[in-house]
């Protein structure tokens, strides 16, 4: 497709465009373009930037520690990981997922549950929300949480009160909002106790109502402009995610699913903590973000996407009413068998939304959820691997341990890494498509933005860090020498600098 | 608009932890932003600050960029606050201080689990890391500090409109707490 433009042969005699950072994403990124004496973009690349190192200096911490270590890596979405990390220390103690106590189990669905509405709805109302209802190039002023809460206050609003409301349920059930504890080996470190289950059950018709508000809200944004959401940013890929054993869509507990572009099932019911067997991740030099790849398909064509399209692509059916006809809906939208729409990623989103609204109801009704058997012990071993579908993909976490209980080995593969190669060719498929022989402006420049927030991609997870940086826009000829600058003021305002 | 309190937010070497419990103020938002104008922050695509009121740092300093970004702030806000315990004395990520940077990269890059095409990452396009991850009060001088990890959504709320009402901000008891 377009991964001749990841490295340009005659890099010397191109002309070099940086975006730096990337805007309104969790994280520190920053694409690069070359380009040829036409305009012509013939490489383009998305850093990432920072490096962290968590894999090493957790170790020779105790085991028991990892769940509240490993949450301090993304505060956007510290529930996946604890609950990734306590899954694979369950093991460590001897317990599978089926042996988890009933209450356990559903409490940490619940949490889970809750983490994922709050993660899609901060993703799309907070973050993409001002690109999909005021344009990809509208000015900068309007392109924020804040103009959506003034030119669309019931949106911008239910936005706010979703988000709020997939907090409360994190926090009911960890104490906190922000890397709470509740997740321990073996199970959980309390239940809920009846007071917490009312206070959730008095606002949670209102959500699921909002839910599906915000369903037709995409599919409408999504269909009025469809060959152009159809088009851009889109690349044909494989898909993996966990699902259940009958197919259903899945965010806790499931076995690995990859279906290629034309929706034909490549593995399935995979057990993860053989991951090692399938899946390496390729190193690459100008990154810090690696590559992953499935074996069996080799570098060149095992890549794939994770998250919610990946989701909603790769099951069979979702297992709550609403959310399962907004898929029906969806898939129908298009006719294939396999959604391959970048933008779709936001649609999709909104659906898991609503399937984890719903999902919550549920939770709430069943009386195990205040169950007091909450903890199981089995026999102690000295490898750990937990998976789990995070908001933004497959999240990966595997620990080896000494007869002390002390860390020894660790490696995580993050949602966002695995979507890595996918956003890459997405940012030079608009680069190639939008971009290339045209004139590049601040607001062009947003174009390769959307294309990457459409991901959700929570670089501070992939590097273990976040920030943001100035932009700022160079030409640097072949020499090195700077040609253009265009800076973007606080204003908004973009300026050339005449001094260059 | 004019009149309205300046502030600018950035996230160094953090989690976001601390901009989400921010966020976490929730419908307070509407009130807020009746009195204060964002400049630069993970919420706009405003991306240098100028002329800022108060500017909330989170995350300690990492490598050269954050430095830069750090003293960008100092440089151009009246008031800058350390938000949550990165800010304040490096944090979970300074847990690498007492491991050799190098160790941290072979672990990742090149000796990890199912790591193929083994290097380190060593692009110009890649900032430099520093050796150890730092408060950001060693590098330019903070006039707050909010302690917790992340410090709760009350905390920032009430910070936020003493000093906005003109009130030298403290905090009470129950809301200072350091998990
Ligand atoms: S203080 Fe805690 S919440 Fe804030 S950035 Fe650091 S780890 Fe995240």
């Amino acid at each position: 497709m377009y991964e001749h433009l990841e490295t340009a042969e005659n890099r010397d005699s191109l002309r070099r465009v940086v975006v730096d950072p990337v805007s309104r994403v969790e994280g520190h990124g920053k694409v690069t373009l070359l380009l040829d004496a036409n305009n012509k973009v013939q490489q383009a690349r998305l850093h990432i930037v920072e490096f962290r190192g968590f894999e090493r200096f957790i170790q020779g911490r105790p085991y028991w520690e990892l769940p509240v270590l490993v949450q301090r890596l993304c505060g956007i979405c510290p529930v996946s990981h604890h609950l990734a990390a306590a899954k694979a220390i369950d093991q460590l103690v001897g317990i599978d997922p089926e042996n988890l106590p009933v209450s356990a189990d559903k409490l940490r669905r619940l949490l889970h549950f809750g983490q994922v509405l709050q993660s899609h709805a901060l993703s799309f109302f907070h973050l993409s929300s001002p690109d999909l209802l005021f344009g990809f190039e509208s000015d900068i002023s309007k392109r924020s949480v804040i103009a959506v809460l003034a030119e669309y206050p019931e949106i911008g609003l239910q936005g706010v009160k979703l988000r709020k409301y997939g907090q409360e349920v994190i926090r009911m059930v960890s104490g906190k909002r922000i890397h709470g504890t509740g997740a321990i080996a073996g199970g959980m470190n309390k239940s809920l106790t009846k007071a917490e289950r009312d206070y959730l059950l008095e606002d949670i018709d209102q959500m699921i109502i909002w839910a599906v508000g915000s369903v037709a809200l995409i599919k409408k944004v999504h269909c009025s402009n469809l060959p152009y959401y159809d088009d851009f940013a889109t690349i044909r890929t494989n898909y993996l995610s966990l699902t259940k054993p009958d197919g259903a869509l899945e965010l806790y507990h499931g076995g690995i699913r990859v279906k290629n572009e034309h929706g034909e099932t490549i593995m399935d019911q995979v057990d993860y903590c053989k991951y090692n067997d399938y899946i390496h991740e390729e190193v690459r030099s100008w990154t810090y973000m690696k590559f992953p790849y499935l074996l069996s398909l080799g570098q060149e064509q095992g890549w794939y996407r994770v998250g919610p399209l990946a989701r909603v692509n790769n099951c069979d059916y979702i297992d709550t009413p609403l959310a399962e006809a907004a898929r029906v809906e969806f898939k129908a939208h298009s006719g294939e068998a396999m959604v391959h729409s970048t933008l779709a990623y936001h649609w999709t989103r909104l659906i898991e939304v609503l399937h984890c609204a719903e999902s919550i109801k549920e939770l709430l009704n069943d009386p195990d959820i205040m169950g007091h058997d909450l903890v199981a012990q089995g026999e102690k071993r000295y490898e750990g691997v937990g998976v789990i579908e995070a908001p933004r993909g497959t999240l990966f976490h595997h620990y080896q341990v000494d007869e002390n209980d002390i860390v020894t080995k660790a490696n995580l593969i993050v949602s966002t890494t695995s979507n890595n190669m996918a956003m890459n060719e997405s940012v030079r498929q608009v680069a190639a498509e939008y971009l290339s022989g045209r004139e590049l402006t601040e607001p062009l420049l947003n174009n390769l933005e959307v294309a990457i927030r459409a991901y959700d991609p929570c670089l501070s997870c992939a590097t273990h860090a976040v920030g943001k940086m100035p932009l700022q826009l160079e030409l640097v000829d072949a020499e090195g020498k700077l040609i253009d600058k265009l800076i973007k003021h606080s204003d908004g305002q973009i300026e050339r600098d005449n001094n260059v | 608009m004019a009149n309205k309190i300046r502030v600018a937010t950035t996230s160094l070497a953090g989690c976001f932890g601390c901009h989400m419990s921010f966020l976490d103020i929730d419908e307070r938002m509407l009130q807020l932003v009746e009195v204060v104008e964002f400049d630069r922050s993970p919420l706009t695509d405003i991306e240098h600050c100028t002329n800022c009121d108060i500017g909330l740092i989170e995350g300690g300093v990492c490598n050269s960029e954050n430095v830069h970004v750090l003293r960008e702030f100092r440089n151009n806000c009246k008031i800058l606050v350390a938000v949550g315990a990165c800010a304040i004395n490096g944090g979970l990520p300074a847990m690498r201080n007492h491991i050799p940077l190098e160790e941290c990269l072979n672990e990742a890059y090149i000796n990890g689990i199912g790591v193929e095409n083994p290097q380190i990452p060593n692009d110009p396009e890649l900032p430099l890391l520093l050796d150890k991850v730092r408060p950001i009060h060693e590098v330019v001088k903070i006039d707050y500090y909010l302690p917790g990890c992340p410090p709760s959504a009350d905390v920032f709320w009430k910070f936020l409109t003493d000093l906005i009402e003109g009130r030298e901000p403290s905090l009470p008891y129950e809301l200072v707490h350091y998990d």
